[in-house]
């Protein structure tokens, strides 16, 4: 009797173990494969296979510095929209709304995160692409585009596409994600820290900006930088609305492409090893950048939750 | 001490108007974005609604048809999704929270746990299609459940982990005082007392996969005609939305349209049946 139970733990336990030690071999298998795959391309372009703009099927001639630009630029673009939102959405939230209106709020900015980002680039191509191109895209151009050096960034004919509109979607995407993680760790906070400051007479702003942001400073940009990992990774939404051209263009308005819309885009239509290898290396340095950038996010919310939890 | 200046005042609470109300506005324009994309899919969607979307195959351009073959196909790829990526996702979450609970090993899986459910699902689909459709030549079906469940996995991991910590150390206690191994009572113990948050994580994962695309353009692909092989490509909802929209023809797009509103109603029941269940559970 005691025999079969602990043949059973063992059994039980094994299997157990070796399901776990499965999720640490995806995670190297993810790395490993995509290297392997991409090492062609690594291999003939060497180091400057990231600094070169070539993108040149027929010849196969491949450089993976417009679609990092084009990605770099898009997340920068969609964290300057999507912070200060996030901030208010937490800050609405956890000290304006009136308790029976926050619930349902709350559910509703969550609803946002579950919607399939497919359905976010359908919405892009058909409805906010040409709304920018109607309305947004000529009256940039006509204002900050006539400015020497800022001109640059909002020269070119109002298409709708381009990093701008990419980079707005994305923002929108990417607003649930933060406001989250900064509504909880606004919770964190003890309220004898929040109820003192009150009590010195501060109004609610003094005591979000004065008490509640510095102890919750580290788990918030946490909480921007899982938002970014979300953005740099981000496939459809923008593979939609960016236009794909790998042609470099300084104008947001221009159409680009990023690595995640180059991937999606070309992967069927790669006709050579080379050119397979080149988007595999593409997925290869996507992967390394979000790993890089989340487990700081990570690390970064670990130490208020470690704090919190003292 | 004096009294603080009234101009002084008023400015503080100036300030606290402002910043108060800029936080409203930003809270109701995520509102407006969310009926503004709701509404828009809702709008395009329910004109291309209609019984042809489940008697007929996708079409080819400019004819008219149905989306029965990529329907079945979303369905097969999410069934096997969770069929291999469920059992393996409890398991684990089960070693985390009954045999590693603190230890550095259980602390480092869960780090890369949660690395996992936010990388990007575009370097998964690579991911197998370097270990499935590479060495069996071919785009399949099986390639892109396989895919799918590796997105499933964290998800199911980390629910299940969590719901499991909850559950009272007194249940445990008793349970290994009538003299129960400690499978039996993980397996007719905790497993029970655990199966909502279970079920919850479980239904998150389906919400998330079920609109799934990228990592299906390199696994699954797509095909025009109804299949129920899993070797081979299969039709799936979110690839025929990707390729129709971004034809240039208007049939594909009211076709993609009804698709999108199918896909987005299914993911919001399914989160919403989700939260409920969670709020049921902690009341």
């Amino acid at each position: 009797m005691a025999h079969a139970g602990a043949r059973g733990d063992s059994i039980f336990g094994g299997l157990a173990l070796a399901a776990t030690a499965f999720v640490l071999l995806v995670l190297a298998g993810i790395a490993l494969s995509t290297l392997i795959g991409g090492w062609p391309a690594f291999a003939r372009f060497g180091a400057s296979f990231v600094a070169r703009t070539a993108w040149d099927p027929v010849q196969r001639d491949f450089g993976a510095l417009v679609p990092i630009y084009g990605t770099i630029v898009t997340a920068v673009l969609s964290m300057l929209l999507a912070v200060p939102i996030a901030f208010g959405i937490a800050i609405f939230l956890t000290e304006v709304a009136p308790r029976p209106l926050a619930g349902p709020i709350s559910a509703a900015i969550e609803l946002l995160a579950g919607i399939p980002s497919i359905i976010y680039g359908m919405w892009g191509l058909f409805v906010f692409v040409p709304f920018m191109a109607d309305w947004v895209d000529p009256w940039l151009a006509a204002s900050l585009g006539r400015l020497p050096v800022l001109g640059a960034l909002f020269s070119g004919p109002p298409l709708g596409l381009g990093m701008l509109t990419a980079g707005i979607i994305l923002g929108v995407m990417v607003v649930p994600f933060v406001a989250a993680v900064m509504r909880d760790v606004f919770t964190l906070v003890p309220s004898a820290l929040r109820e003192s400051a009150f009590a010195l007479g501060a109004t609610r702003w003094e005591v979000v900006w004065h008490v509640v942001l510095p102890y919750t400073r580290t788990a918030v940009v946490g909480g921007i930088f899982l938002g970014l990992g979300r953005a740099l990774g981000e496939t459809m939404a923008v593979t939609f609305v960016l236009g794909n051209a790998h042609d470099f263009n300084l104008s947001l308005l221009a159409p680009s492409t990023s690595i995640a819309a180059a991937i999606a885009n070309e992967f069927t239509e790669a006709d050579s090893a080379t050119y397979l290898s080149a988007l595999i290396a593409l997925g290869f340095i996507l992967f390394v950048v979000t790993f890089i950038v989340l487990v700081f996010a990570k690390l970064l919310l670990l130490r208020l939750a470690r704090q919190a939890g003292r | 001490m004096s009294a603080p200046r009234p101009l002084l005042r008023g400015r503080r609470k100036a300030v606290n108007a402002l910043a108060l109300g800029l936080a409203s506005l930003a809270t109701l324009l995520g509102l407006v974005v969310l009926v503004w994309i709701l509404g828009t899919t809702l709008i395009h969607g329910a004109a291309a609604l209609g019984p042809h979307l489940i008697t007929q195959m996708t079409p080819p351009p400019g004819a008219a048809g149905g989306l029965a073959n990529a329907i079945f196909g979303s369905t097969m790829l999410v069934l096997v999704a969770v069929l291999v990526g469920a059992p393996i996702g409890v398991l684990a979450g089960t070693h985390l929270a009954e045999y590693g609970r603190a230890r550095p090993f259980a602390e480092l899986v869960r780090f890369v746990n949660d690395i996992l459910l936010s990388a990007p699902s575009v370097v998964i689909g690579l991911f197998v299609y370097q270990i499935v459709v590479r060495p069996s030549g071919h785009f399949s079906g099986w390639a892109g459940a396989v895919a799918l469940g590796f997105i499933l996995l964290p998800v199911v991991v980390r629910t299940t982990d969590e719901t499991m910590r909850l559950v009272p150390i007194s249940l445990r206690e008793a349970t290994l005082a009538l003299g129960a191994p400690k499978w039996r009572m993980i397996t007719q113990v905790i497993y029970p007392a655990a199966r909502v948050g279970i079920l919850t994580g479980l239904l998150l994962g389906i919400a998330r996969i079920s609109g799934e695309t990228a990592p299906l353009l390199f696994t699954a692909l797509n095909n025009q005609y109804w299949s129920m092989d899993l070797g081979h490509p299969l039709a799936n909802v979110p690839v025929v939305i990707f390729q129709f929209a971004l034809s240039p023809y208007d049939s594909w797009h009211s076709l993609a349209w009804a698709g999108a509103l199918l896909l987005t109603v299914f993911v919001l029941v399914v989160s919403v049946l989700a939260r409920t269940l969670l709020r049921g559970r902690t009341n």
